[in-house]
């Protein structure tokens, strides 16, 4: 046992929506947010679509002082700064405290330290002109960068954080925040990730022969999770950031509840049996999400919804038969099942809070999104989960509780339940 | 280059760096640039970078020491452009 924690503002930076409203619609009408990206083409590149958020540096004017963002040139911390700050005035607070919240912390994380910044930096030390690279460099290269800047912004006091587990990171984030909460260590937690994909990190995947490129030239119709036709995921950037709070911290001071984050688990398979660096072993994977659905101490039965990792690779097979094992659940009696990275792509460390957005959405409005792209599903995904529970369509239904979990490299899982919150 | 087309100029260099943007339009060579023009300390290496590139001199480390008001940025930045590096 321990305090509840619900969640009480939402933030998204999305390559197919950059604030709530805009991303609601977007999810719900199944509209892409990915594009051909000619540099790719150029830099020849397997893969040349990408889902990148069309943002743009005057969009943080409001949020830091004009002397921060004079200089700030990383933009995984940007959509990290815009999506945080996003959530916190959604939790109905002002951007600028007076005093050090000591109630109040952050865990944001990353994966890559924004790799444009480091190029600036190797250019101008390998041609002798460090002399040249000012004081805004280290800020920006340092992971904890993102952490450094929201918690600066908004006067955190609590505990801050940045955390890094590959794809896993963002589920992960806000399953950290949930247990200072839940301990008692915080009353409010500002959680989530972001992640920018550069034109090196992408590289690094599309040498991997990971990623999608046989839809080149029709963008939309590249991110096929659960398709027979997918051929590897589209790498995706932006942030996406929740707000947390003890329940009783949050009914003070007459918060809006969109829903109560009711448990998670994070673990690892160990790279044993199956689990590898880049691939999840099913152990590892059952048993983390059986671990999430007993700490949140609800039955298998009453999950509405699953929010896949489902990346549109041969993995996405075994992460359904791994669901079906843990929920004990199959054919018609399976929840829906859908995956956000069909209209967003893939945004590693950021996907797992973007994700959780989402699904915090359809459980306040009551809808599955649909599954872009899906004409064709994996037959034996259809053999063990049946067709009706892969919408391809928005489908209005009532969602109590959806599970939303992340894979990532290193064999680390995180799963996350959430429920509409309910006064009893 | 005289001290008051230097002072014109050095404001160019100073305004990303300040939110006192009324201070700044004031400034005069008593002007602290952390106390008054709440300049982070951080930065100050930031307006020695952008002074160099502004007026084509080096501030060596012994000068930039000196510069954390608008005077003593005046007499090093003049006296570099006298004696450029």
């Amino acid at each position: 046992m321990g305090n509840r924690v619900v969640i009480t503002g939402l933030g998204i930076v999305s390559p197919n929506g950059l604030n709530i409203p805009d991303f609601l619609h977007a999810i719900q009408n199944g509209i892409s947010g990915i594009r051909f990206v000619p540099e790719y083409e150029d830099l020849k590149f397997n893969c040349q679509v990408s889902g990148m958020p069309e943002f743009e540096w005057e969009q943080l004017h409001n949020y830091i002082t004009e002397t921060s963002l004079y200089g700030l040139k990383g933009k995984g911390i940007a959509y990290g700064i815009k999506a945080a700050l996003d959530a916190w005035m959604d939790a109905g607070n002002e951007i600028v405290s007076e005093d050090t919240l000591w109630e109040t912390g952050c865990v944001f994380g990353s994966s890559v330290a924004d790799t444009d910044v480091i190029k600036n930096a190797i250019t101008r030390v390998d041609a002798r002109e460090s002399k040249k690279l000012g004081s805004r460099v280290v800020e920006q290269i340092m992971n904890s960068g993102v952490t450094a800047y929201i918690s600066g912004r908004l006067g955190l006091g609590n505990k801050i954080i940045n955390n890094s587990a590959a794809c896993a990171t963002g589920t992960q984030s806000i399953l950290m925040g949930y247990e200072y909460i839940k301990f008692g260590m915080a009353k409010r937690m500002v959680v989530g990730s972001c992640e920018y994909v550069d034109r090196y990190v992408f590289g690094g995947f599309d040498s991997m022969r990971v990623l999608s490129r046989k839809f080149n030239n029709e963008p939309g119709r590249a991110s096929r999770p659960m398709s027979a036709s997918a051929g590897g995921f589209v790498p995706g950037s932006g942030a996406g950031a929740l707000i947390l709070e003890d329940l009783d911290f949050a009914l003070a001071r007459g918060a809006k509840i969109y829903g109560e984050l009711m448990g998670g688990s994070t673990n690892s398979g160990g790279q044993k049996n199956g689990g590898s660096m880049t691939a999840p072993g099913q152990e590892g994977v059952i048993r983390c999400i059986k671990d999430a659905i007993a700490d949140a101490n609800i039955s298998a039965n009453d999950i509405d919804l699953v929010s896949g990792h489902l990346t549109a690779t041969i993995a996405d097979k075994l992460e359904i038969q791994n669901w079906v094992h843990a929920l004990g659940r199959s054919g018609d009696d399976f929840p829906m099942v859908n995956s956000l990275k069909s209209m967003v792509g893939h945004s590693l460390s950021a996907a797992g809070s973007i994700e959780t957005v989402a699904a915090v959405l359809q459980l306040k409005h009551n809808f599955v999104h649909p599954n872009l792209n899906l004409e064709d599903p994996i037959p034996e995904i259809l053999d063990i989960i049946g067709a009706n529970n892969l919408p391809t369509t928005k489908v209005e239904k009532v969602i109590n509780t959806v599970a939303k979990a992340n894979f990532g490299f290193g064999d680390v899982n995180s799963c996350l339940i959430i429920s509409k919150y309910n006064n009893n | 280059m005289d001290r008051k087309e230097i002072l014109s100029e050095l404001k160019k260099v100073l305004a990303p760096y300040t939110e006192s943007k009324e201070m700044l339009a004031g400034i005069n060579e008593e002007t602290d640039l952390i106390k008054d023009l709440k300049i982070n300390s951080a930065n100050l290496v930031d307006i020695i970078i952008d002074a160099e590139a502004q007026y084509n001199i080096e501030i060596d480390f012994d000068a930039a020491e000196k510069m954390y008001n608008v005077g003593n940025c005046i007499d090093v930045i003049s006296e570099k452009i006298n004696k450029p590096a």
